[in-house]
């Protein structure tokens, strides 16, 4: 039995501004693309990991979710503890790079940390926490 | 809080993150997006429950665990190299979050706890985040 990781979710709240950001920055392709406004599921993913995909939607639309607890998702998000993901490369610095000329905001240069890894840090436009670290 | 708000706060702390080796203060933190500073610093306690040149000074001293670590890095170096201007603060913040002098920390790390396993000085010297160690409560838990 073999279980593929499918899709994940991340909240946006700016539609066009994320999916810039994941297209043209980190270089994933556009799967799917749906809704209208602020209310858009966008799906995207690395062009070499077709079965996996990251889908950007609005946040906190459930409707059980209540206005306390949509109001402290903004917050969060606002204030940057709310979402993080942890993304690998095989060039770090050249994926650095490329973020960091894009006008992204940096969090954590490019440093070997004490429990073995090399990893850089980084706001995607929702203020989502992203990790990306260099693999072999 | 305001969200505009927030996100300001969020690029500070980004900033702290990112630059605590530059000789940073809570001032120059403000400048960068326009409050004054103490207007900054209510602002960001009440956001992250710490005040930001706490954060600051606690983001110094976990690189610094990290360096005194490695055994080629002084105590006077870890200082210096992590942002601080000032061996005494960093000491005396080092001991109050560490649960021990930066000196001691050193030596415990390259040498390990008389009578303990190394995975257990390990697991006693590792860095800490936002949490104020005694030496009693790290050793063991």
């Amino acid at each position: 039995m073999t279980i593929n990781i499918q899709a994940s979710f991340l909240p946006h709240t700016d539609p066009d501004a994320s999916l810039a950001f994941y297209r043209d920055v980190l270089g994933f392709e556009v799967r799917n693309d749906v809704g209208g406004g602020n209310m858009r599921w966008i799906t995207v993913g690395p062009p070499d990991q077709p079965t996996t995909s990251i889908v950007l939607e609005p946040p906190a639309v459930d409707p059980s979710i209540t206005d306390d607890e949509r109001r402290t998702i903004t917050e969060m998000m606002a204030k940057g503890t709310y979402i993080r993901i942890l993304l690998s490369t095989k060039d770090l610095e050249a994926v650095f790079d490329r973020v960091q000329s894009s006008g992204a905001e940096i969090v954590q240069e490019p440093m070997d940390m004490p429990y073995g890894v090399r990893d850089c840090a980084l706001r995607d436009p929702a203020g989502n926490l992203l990790r990306i670290q260099q693999v072999s | 809080m305001n969200l505009a708000t927030l996100v300001l706060l969020r690029r500070v702390r980004d900033r702290i993150d990112r630059d605590y080796a530059q000789p940073l203060d809570v001032e120059a933190l403000a400048r960068g997006v326009n409050m004054s500073a103490g207007y900054l610093s209510r602002e960001f306690k009440a956001a992250y429950g710490e005040a930001p040149y706490s954060y600051l000074m606690t983001r110094r001293i976990e690189r610094a665990m990290t360096l005194l670590r490695r055994g080629d890095v002084t105590v006077t170096d870890a200082c210096f190299m992590v942002g601080c201007s000032s061996l005494g603060t960093f000491s005396t913040r080092f001991t109050e979050l560490v649960g021990m002098p930066p000196s001691e920390y050193r030596r415990l790390a390259l040498h390990g706890l008389p009578g303990l396993p190394s995975c257990v000085t390990k697991q006693v010297t590792k860095p800490v985040r936002n949490r104020e160690a005694p030496p009693t409560s790290a050793v063991l838990t």
